[in-house]
């Protein structure tokens, strides 16, 4: 991300603030505070904090990390916003994490990463972590095609992205469960699903926070290809995770990526190269 | 995360290697930066140092952060009222909004807890040395710096540390600028500057002159319009009194969809003009003087109630006062009132008592230093003043920009030194540049900055200094 021209000049922003909204922030303490960063998990589209609260915030928490998770405007217990942007999503994961005590560390999964890399430039985390990415583009949305068409299509037209279950959950996952969650799954606004493919790649990030990517290869949302491709961007590889279908934090096997995710943390990753 | 070149606090039993000019040990902190002042231009300069992998020393006078906004401070020029000028958008730092449920013009109470907030959620007190003032800032060989600090009030052995480079952020609002005026000596009633007004039970009840039409003054006599039993307010020349809202929205956010949308300047001020015709209306008829000027030609003062106050006759607006005598004052029109408190809100002045004044190219030592982008020196590459800017908007926004330049500057010194002597060649020539329309010069105005073209002007260095597209 070097030699990208930083923007000081902002007048759109300053001219047209986003309106505030309430917004659901779940979150689970370690019993001791031991000086971890806390860690702020983002869902994707459609999902609201409540996809975290099932499985990686307990177990966050349970190994001394702060854990918080924001449904964005229009999900989860978050206010309805049927016009938000992609830059209210980003502003609502800016403003939890300011509103944290210390520096955060910043999870977004699927299109949430998306929306996390457009925090980045508004917010210095400590760290970042992009799990099974959507990060827009036309490439995206073929592989969408391709493997969904009849959820994907009406998108195009403002109706709701709909992901089947089996794009979501591996095999292993029990089907009560896969049933529960989906059931759960809301919509994205229509500007914002847009956005996904038409909307202006994320500016650099700031204070250059060490960026991790991981996902599955099995996954039927993101394609390998798309996880090399955006680990790249920040300089890496992936973290890969065999067997287990888009939504890691749902999946059966949940524990092995955010275990993962810790360790990484836990070893301390020097800050992104010097530009 | 803690970053490879950070130190501790100074520790002088193992580092005291070398001597000062006079002496006495120094202790050398190697590439440690030394930051003076923790208020909000400090702050976000030990936040930007810090990030680009510098240690950082600060050194505050004070116990507490947030400087000027922090009226605990003896030398916080706020009062009970004072609430934000610029909307939300323009005043917070661009990586650390402020929470969007506050208000659009937060009071300065709601500022402090920012930059509380902002000091806590980067960690940044551990590098704050708190009730520690700064007595001389000295060059010495290959752009180092020696630094001499004591506790605050004179208490204690001064000691002296050896700095890579240092910032200055100590402020320039508690130094009172206080005009001369004939006869003030002999003037019975009570006389103070805006920096001790504090609350509006001290204009009760009296017969008060307000003097100045910054925004401090208008405000005062705003209070005072609601709280004496009568109120002057006298200015130099007719102002234009900008609404803080027009057409439902905060004004500079209205002013900066204009700006976004590459109006042109004679165009922005005709439709300024003409809205202010529209709503204030004529301040003529209000028996204010007529603006010598066009407006965005000076520091713009933003307040709706001034006018209103006036039109209700709270307020008499009076020229400028020619004479004291022992009870009366006679003002510039021949007319003679009798006021018992006279207010001067007649601003301040920067002040660097701890530095040569030559040091920052201020060869005759009336306070005005000769720099570039207002704060990069001549001749010290390792030394910036940060916050030196009078900005028709917010202030902080830009000195962050500010910070993340000197750190890129300081970080590319080592890495690539060739880049950075070719801003330091940048900073010789331009030193003294202005960064707005015209506006009218005065000691307040000399550091008067429009912000777009400020931040234009800051951009254009960072990607000059780094060769990026």
């Amino acid at each position: 991300m070097n030699g990208e021209r930083v923007r000081m000049l902002r007048g759109w922003e300053w001219a047209r603030p986003v309106r505030p909204v309430r917004r659901e922030v779940l979150s689970v303490l370690p019993e001791l505070e031991e000086g971890q960063p806390p860690l702020l998990f983002v869902p994707g589209f459609g999902h609201g904090a409540w996809a975290y609260a099932e499985h990686w915030l307990g177990h966050t928490a349970a190994r001394g990390f702060p854990a918080y998770a924001v449904s964005l405007r229009g999900h989860g217990g978050s206010e309805p916003a049927p016009e938000a942007t992609l830059r209210a999503y980003a502003h609502d994961v800016v403003q939890v994490a300011a509103g944290l005590p210390r520096q955060a560390v910043l999870v977004g999964h699927g299109a949430g990463a998306l929306v996390v890399a457009h925090a980045l430039a508004r917010y210095p985390a400590r760290a970042a972590v992009l799990v099974a990415p959507v990060l827009g583009g036309w490439a995206t949305f073929g592989a969408a095609l391709r493997r969904n068409p009849l959820g994907t299509l009406p998108a195009v037209f403002g109706g709701g992205l709909r992901l089947s279950r089996r794009q979501l959950f591996s095999r292993e996952t029990p089907d009560a469960d896969a049933r529960r969650h989906a059931a759960r799954l809301g919509r994205a606004a229509r500007r914002a699903q847009w956005q996904l493919l038409t909307g202006a790649d994320p500016e650099p990030a700031v204070g250059r926070p060490p960026v991790l990517v991981l996902g599955s290869p099995d996954d039927r949302v993101v394609p390998a290809s798309a996880l090399t491709r955006a680990a790249r961007r920040y300089g890496s590889a992936p973290l890969l995770f065999p067997g287990m279908g888009h939504d890691l934090m749902l999946d059966a096997r949940w524990r092995e990526p955010i275990d993962a995710i810790l360790d990484w943390l836990v070893k301390d990753p020097t800050r992104g190269e010097v530009p | 995360m803690p970053t490879p070149t950070e130190h501790g606090r100074p520790d002088p039993e193992t580092t005291a290697l070398a001597h000062s000019r006079d002496g006495r040990p120094v202790s050398d902190r190697g590439d440690t930066i030394c930051v003076i002042g923790a208020g909000a231009s400090g702050l976000t300069a030990i936040k930007n140092l810090v990030e680009h992998g510098f240690g950082v020393d600060c050194y505050e006078r004070e116990t507490g952060v947030g400087g000027a906004w922090n009226w605990r401070h003896d030398r916080s020029p706020v009062y009970a009222s004072t609430h934000l000028i610029s909307s939300r958008p323009f005043t917070q730092f661009p990586d650390f909004p402020m929470p969007d449920d506050w208000p659009d013009y937060p009071h300065h109470s709601q500022l402090l807890s920012y930059f509380e907030r902002y000091a806590d959620h980067f960690d940044l007190r551990r590098h704050i040395w708190f009730g520690t003032e700064v007595v001389r800032v000295e060059p010495v060989a290959d752009d180092r710096w020696d630094v001499t600090t004591r506790s605050t009030g004179g208490y204690g052995p001064e000691r002296t540390s050896r700095y890579a480079a240092v910032l200055i952020a100590n402020g320039h609002n508690w130094s009172p600028k206080l005009p001369r005026y004939e006869g003030l000596e002999q003037f019975r009633g009570e006389v103070m500057h805006a920096s001790s007004y504090k609350d509006p039970a001290q204009l009760r009840g009296k017969r008060v002159l307000v003097v100045g039409a910054g925004n401090t003054g208008c405000d005062i006599a705003v209070e005072a319009a609601q709280q004496a039993s009568r109120c002057w307010h006298s200015t130099r020349r007719g102002y234009w009194y900008a609404p803080k809202y027009v057409l439902g929205r905060p004004a500079d956010q209205v002013n900066d969809t204009l700006l976004a949308l590459r109006v042109p300047l004679r165009l922005r001020q005709w439709l300024y003009h003409r809205t202010l015709r529209l709503t204030v209306g004529d301040l003529t008829r209000f028996g204010l003087p007529k603006p010598d000027h066009r407006v965005y030609e000076t520091h713009p003062i933003a307040n709706s109630q001034l006018v209103y106050h006036v039109g209700h006759g709270a307020i008499t607006p009076v020229p400028d006062v020619a004479r004291f005598e022992s009870h009366s004052v006679e003002l510039a029109d021949g007319r003679r009132i009798d006021p018992e408190l006279v207010v001067f809100a007649t601003g301040y002045l920067p002040r660097f008592e701890f530095l040569e004044a030559k040091v920052l190219g201020d060869d005759e030592g009336v306070g005005r230093p000769r720099l570039w982008l207002n704060a990069f020196v001549p001749e010290h590459p390792t030394l910036a003043v940060a916050g030196l800017l009078q900005p028709d908007s917010g202030l902080f926004p830009l000195v962050h920009w500010q910070a993340v330049l000197f750190a890129r500057l300081l970080r590319l010194r080592a890495t690539r030194p060739e880049r950075a002597a070719a801003f330091a060649a940048r900073v010789r020539s331009g030193a003294g540049e202005r960064y707005s329309g015209p506006v009218k010069d005065s000691t307040r105005h000399w550091f008067e900055v429009g912000h777009a073209d400020y931040l234009r002007a800051l951009e254009r260095a960072l990607h000059d200094l780094e060769g990026a597209k």
